[in-house]
């Protein structure tokens, strides 16, 4: 077993490693920042002072071996644009994002699931047809469409809410987040929503086959001779059954909604890792961006390393599959 | 099931109703929507146009611009030069920094000591500071000093902020973000920053100019441009600045907005190979090589009469734009009043180009960013349009602005200009012609500091010469035409050619307005309530 996980773990390390050179590299050979810091007015020797302070004038496999330096002590390098260790930037921006994404996890789940549930009972009901046609809605409109028309309906026209930004933060058990305030929550209504919108009708399409599925099987069948009541047939025994791949994908989906809310958080000036991201890319600041892909890289890794010990345990075919090859 | 999707539904809107009552604003308080995000509160971190505009509210120079770029005394009430190579600036008795201390001569030093020399600085503020020493000669007074006559010394000196020499000299940029030494001596006092969601700045009563018209205002950055202007139309900002173009017109038709519009001080133009003999993007009509014909003034003529300047600022700018004959508006220091822009001829820049040799055109691309200037992508295909309507058959390609300033600067293998026409702007941060006379239309010249920005390569010896001796002239009038003629000279060979002057807009809710600045900046200080 600890032979199969150390293995594990250095395919990991492999990986990483592999990530971080096709990250870094790739990264450096588009354009050039020193065009988006410098001012216009500068001259040739203060263009030169920059590329040297910046490091940029050393050759691109010393500075990867510096990068690589300063990983090994927990340094990503300093953001060109802000000066300030990238990691602390990036993790500055967490909290905003983890929030967003959280609140639209909980619609997705509190929405999805209802909506799904009436439509594998009543799959024959008008309203059932309705929630299945504006799910494929939710998959196929732009998001960035979706998120402008609701600023222009909810914020502009009627004014319920707010259009952009985050609001105000609140500290509850050493958490500081908007969701605490009354004024936080009506700044992430929409955004959450817009984010959420995709994932409803994901787990609106997985609830609804589920069940469609799970009515006919015997155990609902007995529950029903048995004379028990709709509500605790559905809510108790249909519930838990389909609820497993339901949770899985979500947990899978979260991932993603945490990495690359950027089309989102950009729409909605959400202050978070998304909009940081794309706004390090459009500037080129290079340490920002590779600390940001080589932390997403360094998760899902983890998450996959963690499955794979996870099967292992369970299953010991996994791991004598594994030993033979 | 359904009764939770409602109920989530109504929790949301009741948030929303109690949120709404909760933050109706005061009278004096004032919150703007900015397309460009600073990247620091330091003054002195990041020479660039969203930081600048932040510093100005809480700190100030010697010497302030105001709205049209025209040097007031700020920190100084009064300077001059007292021989060729030393300038007096006589301090403003009285003033007090935000945390109560006096501001002296000693505030002065150390801030000019500090700003070319702070730690990861991506642009520093050198630029306007080498070659120069700063002496106290008392408490209110200072001397600058440089090597050689040094005319534009206020211009550099407006651009240099003031900190305070117990606090903000010895303090760190990261102490300039979290408060802890962001005194200045400005109209509005730092309240907070939080990166990505807004600064805080609060009116300061004892500002020894004017009286800041706001108590609070809050800068949020709102980079994209739908978002921005829903956020003004849905009142969670008072004013908006980067109003895009294709909405301008239904904005001004809004009666609850008040738009304010204001020529810029960039300037849009064309480079061309001036260099190369066998330059990249021009080919023979058949797809064959060619002798650049860009070489040839006439040709650089023809292709300057070929663009209807008026149609691209109406059409494809939606009258965001005055077209242009040279390097800066007028009303600016240094420009001519000679020059005006060329009038569109086709006719004539045809038979231009027979006359120089090729009555049937040739083909040349045009390369332009398409993330940098107002409608950049569209003006070059207007262009690229145009010349083909001549006969220069002309194809267009562009590209974000991080690939493409490299490649136009020192894309080709030997580290030239890659491209043979390309679209760009120069904005004159000192306000003045000697800025884009050196940077774009002097002889690229590395060890003095001439052409960084000269793309073509242009070069003409009789342009160096009135440059460089306009830089040497601190007598007003005489720089003054010594520009003038260097632009004359160097606009009526084809050395550049100028496409128009950007005009920017500010948006506002009724009852505020702007007065449009520009250097593009967006302050609170020239908001006003009517």
């Amino acid at each position: 077993m600890s032979e199969f996980m150390i293995r594990r773990f250095f395919q990991s390390a492999i990986v990483i490693l592999a990530m971080s050179a096709i990250v870094f590299f790739g990264v450096n050979v588009v354009g050039d920042p020193v065009d988006m810091l410098i001012n216009p007015e500068a001259d040739q020797a203060d263009i030169e002072a920059t590329i040297r302070a910046l490091g940029l004038d050393r050759p691109i496999g010393e500075q990867y071996l510096f990068f690589l330096k300063g990983i090994w002590v927990g340094d990503f390098g300093k953001s060109f644009i802000f000066g300030q260790p990238a990691l602390q930037l990036i993790l500055q921006r967490m909290p905003a994002t983890m929030e967003l994404a959280f609140a639209a996890l909980f619609l997705s789940i509190i929405i999805g699931i209802p909506l799904g549930l009436f439509a594998g009972l009543k799959p024959e009901s008008k309203v059932s047809k309705g929630i299945m046609a504006s799910s494929i809605m939710g998959f196929s409109l732009p998001t960035f469409w979706v998120g402008l028309m609701m600023i222009i309906i909810f914020a502009v026209e009627l004014g319920w809410l707010p259009s952009t930004g985050r609001g105000d933060t609140a500290t509850f058990l050493g958490i500081t987040s908007s969701l605490f305030t009354l004024d936080g929550l009506s700044h992430v209504c929409l955004p959450a929503f817009n984010l959420a919108l995709l994932k409803i009708s994901l787990v609106v399409r997985l609830t609804r086959a589920g069940t469609r599925e799970a009515v006919h099987q015997d155990y609902i069948k007995f529950a029903r001779a048995k004379g028990l009541s709709n509500r605790r047939i559905v809510g108790v025994h249909l519930l838990k059954n389909i609820l497993i791949p339901v949770v899985t994908v979500i947990g899978l989906e979260f991932g993603s909604l945490i990495a690359f809310s950027v089309v989102t958080e950009t729409i909605f000036a959400w202050p978070g890792m998304g909009k940081l991201l794309i706004e390090s890319i459009l500037v080129l600041d290079r340490p920002v961006i590779v600390a940001y892909l080589m932390i997403i890289v360094a998760l899902f890794v983890f998450i996959n390393l963690v499955v794979d010990i996870v099967y292992s345990l369970l299953d010991p075919r996994v791991r004598l599959r594994d030993q033979g090859a | 099931m359904r009764n939770v999707t409602t109920s989530v539904g109504c929790a949301c809107a009741a948030v929303a109703l109690m949120a709404g009552l909760a933050t109706s604003v005061s009278a004096e308080s004032l919150t703007i929507g900015i397309s460009a995000e600073a990247t620091s509160v330091d003054p002195h971190f990041h020479n660039l146009t969203p930081n600048n505009q932040i510093a100005t509210h809480i700190f100030g120079g010697l010497v302030n611009q105001d709205s049209k770029q025209t040097m007031l005394p700020g920190l100084a009430v009064s300077w001059k030069p007292i021989d060729d190579l030393t300038w007096e600036f006589k301090l403003r008795e009285g003033v007090k920094f935000h945390d109560g201390t006096d501001f002296n001569a000693d505030d002065v030093v150390c801030s000019f000591t500090r700003a070319p020399d702070v730690p990861n600085s991506p642009s520093s503020f050198g630029t306007y500071t080498k070659g120069k020493t700063v002496v106290k000669v008392d408490d209110m007074t200072v001397h600058i000093k440089t090597e050689t006559p040094y005319p534009v010394m206020v211009n550099d000196v407006s651009l240099i902020h003031i900190v305070s020499n117990e606090k903000g000299c010895s303090g760190t940029t990261e102490q300039f973000n979290n408060g802890d030494v962001t005194v200045g001596t400005g109209p509005y006092k730092f309240v907070s920053y939080t990166p990505g969601e807004k600064i805080v700045l609060t009116g300061n009563p004892d500002y020894w100019g004017d009286k800041p018209v706001f108590s609070d205002v809050t800068l949020r950055p709102i980079k994209s441009s739908p978002s921005r202007v829903a956020a003004l139309l849905a009142g969670d900002v008072d004013m908006i600045d980067g109003v895009p173009t294709a909405d301008l017109a239904t904005l001004k038709k809004n009666d609850d907005l008040q738009i304010s519009e204001g020529v810029s001080n960039r300037v849009i133009y064309l480079h061309l190979d001036h260099f190369r003999d066998d330059s990249p993007f021009v080919k023979a009509k058949d797809g064959g090589p060619i002798k650049n014909p860009l070489r040839d003034a006439k040709v650089r003529k023809a292709i300057s009469m070929a663009i209807s300047r008026e149609a691209i600022a109406e059409r494809v700018m939606e009258g965001q734009a005055i077209p242009a004959g040279q390097l800066l508006p007028d009303g600016f220091f240094g420009v001519s009043e000679n020059l005006k822009p060329m009038e569109y001829d086709a006719k004539g820049a045809k038979a231009l180009l027979t006359e120089a040799g090729y009555p049937d055109g040739f083909q040349l691309r045009i390369h332009g960013p398409n993330d940098r200037y107002i409608n950049d992508a569209k003006i070059a295909e207007a262009i690229a349009q145009m010349l083909t309507r001549v006969g220069v058959q002309t194809d267009v390609e562009t590209m974000p602005r991080s690939v493409y300033f490299k490649r136009a600067s020192r894309g080709s293998p030997e580290g030239l200009p890659e491209f043979s026409f390309v679209l760009v702007g120069w904005g004159a941060g000192s306000g003045e012609a000697s800025s884009p006379l050196r940077a774009l239309l002097h002889t690229y010249d590395k060890d003095r500091g001439f052409g960084a920005s000269n793309r073509g390569r242009y070069s003409n010896a009789e342009v160096d010469k009135l440059i460089e001796e306009a830089l040497a002239t601190v007598d007003d009038a005489k720089r003054q035409d010594l520009l003038a003629k260097a632009t004359e000279i160097a606009i009526e060979d084809g050395g550049i050619i100028p496409l128009h002057y950007q005009v920017n807009a500010w948006a506002a809710k009724k009852g505020i307005s702007y007065r449009a600045r520009t250097d593009e900046q967006t302050r609170a200080y020239d908001v006003f309530k009517e």
